[in-house]
């Protein structure tokens, strides 16, 4: 079943258009990832699918209902949650405090789910009454993933969970999100690190200039000669 | 003369070494900066406890006041990230309200009032907060839909304030009111100093509603999303955080301790329209020292600047006094913008 779906979405800041009508598929419990260079409209493409951008035209369809120009705060209560590229979290609030504000809108006893979420990133876990603020970067992204995961989303949308991270952390962070996508999760996500992020995706779209470039499988992008010359260095 | 040179030249060799610091090891300058401030604030605090106690102790009873005001600021600032210049006239308003509503019945203990202060208070709080959620409804909301910068916001404030003013001064006119008239006694405490009933009741207060905010922020689940709200306001909101009704909570909590704190200050005192205005730049002041945006920075603000304006009236004349204020903001500005509490930026 499809779970997210964008149909020749165009959006953009102010004067300027990005976007030019881009589509993307996600199915259930898929990984997907949209690769691309600097300014392809990978970025603008999720903060439109969010609703944080107006979808000037096209169509948003989640879980074959349209939810297109809806606001985030309806998003996330229909089950989709987001995690920007930096800033994150909240820096003055515990890790704990930053989980709560995750599960913000649930009304009901969101503490068994604390705990499930906070089990799945023991390092996080340790440092749960901590200050934000003064986690690593890796940690950080963690605690980001660990906040969108509170609301038991359908879908995740991801801007760059790699981003200026050190090698190591970079593989523990995919880690994560293969497990995430395991525990039944539709993941979409940006990134600058084509090789690793297609390497666990079920599909990639390559965007260029604010258009669908490529589309297929993690695998068949990852042998594609046109990706390999332009986004894998060689 | 030769010494004085002598000396001259050193302190300058200091401050060059000040200024190398500050360019070459920013992270360093910050903690020595951090460090240095504190201390010489607790010199300062044991120089004028053995100075003048009772001047120390007026100025803990004002500044509790400029902490309610302040606090209210402070929050109004992290959320919604504007200088409210109508803050000031916002607790004068409080003031004139329970003035409006006090019912002098009788007196509790050696207090000069009774419990129809304690309604007046309540009538008070109730009014200016709810007051301002309205007027945030009809004047800031509008302009943040149309995505106004801050300056439109602090300019509207001002308009604000002087509004608020000229409605006072028409329905009451320019003459001081007092709460309760007659002499009440001060008691006599240890070390020659001199305190009112009253006074204890102003820090009482003061302490209870402290620690309530506290406990707001810090215990319940819209206190979080207000301190979530202030760190960042966009994954406020991708967090499914409603910015509206963060707002209206931050306007009932600022508006209801700006009510409370001009009561004390008509209770300490007395009433006049721009009593309000008068506090502001000492509200300013003790926001910015303690660091914008965080409710203890504003207690320890409110306390130092309140503490120093009081001391200082032994060496100048009293008129001056706001002077004092307003050398600890510059000087904070100049050593350490974000002040002792604020966030890195």
């Amino acid at each position: 079943m499809t779970m997210l779906e964008a149909r020749e979405v165009v959006s953009g800041y102010g004067e300027v258009e990005i976007l030019h009508g881009v589509s993307i598929k996600v199915e259930e419990e898929q990984i997907v990832t949209i690769i691309g260079p600097n300014g392809a409209g990978k970025s603008t493409l999720l903060k439109t699918v969010f609703g944080l951008l107006p979808c000037r035209r096209g169509r948003v369809l989640f879980g074959g209902e349209d939810v297109t120009g809806q606001s985030p705060q309806t998003m996330v209560r229909k089950g989709m949650c987001y995690v920007p590229q930096s800033e994150n979290v909240f820096p003055t609030l515990t890790v704990q405090e930053n989980l709560e504000m995750g599960a913000f809108i649930r009304r009901d006893n969101y503490r068994p789910k604390m705990e499930e979420v906070l089990a799945l990133f023991p390092d996080v876990m340790e440092r749960r009454h901590t200050r934000a603020g003064k986690l690593s970067g890796g940690q950080r992204q963690m605690l980001a993933l660990a906040r969108a995961l509170m609301l038991e989303p359908r879908v995740l949308l991801l801007d760059e969970p790699s981003a200026s991270l050190a090698p190591n952390m970079v593989e523990l962070v995919f880690a994560k999100i293969s497990d995430i996508r395991r525990s039944g999760v539709a993941i979409v996500m940006v990134e600058q690190n084509a090789r690793e992020s297609l390497k666990l995706s079920n599909r990639g779209y390559v965007l260029a200039m604010g258009e669908n470039r490529l589309e297929g499988t993690g695998e068949s992008l990852l042998d594609s000669e046109e990706v390999g010359r332009l986004y894998l260095g060689g | 003369m030769a010494e004085l040179v002598a000396r001259a030249g050193k302190a300058r060799t200091l401050l060059t070494t000040l200024v190398m610091l500050r360019r070459e090891r920013p992270d360093l300058f910050d903690a020595a900066t951090g460090i240095g401030l504190w201390v010489l604030f607790g010199a300062f605090l044991i120089f004028a406890v053995i100075t003048d106690l009772q001047l120390v102790v007026v100025g803990i009873i004002l500044g509790s006041i400029v902490a309610l005001g302040a606090i209210g600021l402070t929050l109004v600032y992290g959320i919604m990230k504007f200088a409210n210049f109508a803050h000031g006239d916002m607790m004068m308003c409080g003031a004139y309200l329970a003035f409006f509503a006090f019912i002098s019945g009788g007196s509790i203990g050696p207090l000069s009032f009774g419990y129809g202060m304690i309604l007046a208070i309540l009538v008070a709080m109730i009014s200016v907060g709810v007051g301002s959620v309205v007027i945030d409804r009809l004047v800031y909301h509008p302009l943040r839909q149309r995505g106004s910068g801050v300056v439109v916001f602090a300019i509207a404030s001002l308009g604000l304030a002087i509004t608020f003013r000229a409605l006072i001064l028409l329905w009451w006119g320019p003459q001081p009111q007092i709460y309760v008239t007659g002499i009440h006694p001060a008691w006599d405490l240890p070390f020659g100093v001199k305190i009112k009933p009253d006074q204890i009741f102003i820090i009482a207060t003061t302490l209870f509603l402290i620690a309530a905010v506290y406990v707001l922020l810090f215990r319940t689940r819209i206190g979080k999303a207000m301190r979530a709200m202030s760190d960042n306001l966009e994954l406020a909101r991708v967090s499914g955080i409603n910015p509206d009704q963060v707002i209206m909570w931050t306007w009932l909590i600022g508006g209801s301790l700006a009510a409370v704190a001009g009561v004390l200050l008509g209770i300490q005192s007395q009433l006049t329209p721009d009593m309000g205005f008068s506090l502001l730049l000492p509200l300013f002041a003790a926001t910015i020292l303690g660091g914008i945006g965080s409710p203890h920075g504003a207690l320890t603000g409110a306390m130092v600047v309140s503490i120093a304006q009081q001391v200082s009236t032994s060496w100048i004349d009293p008129g001056y006094k706001v002077a004092v204020a307003f050398i600890l903001l510059i000087l904070m500005l100049a050593v350490r913008p974000r002040g002792l509490f604020g966030m890195k930026t």
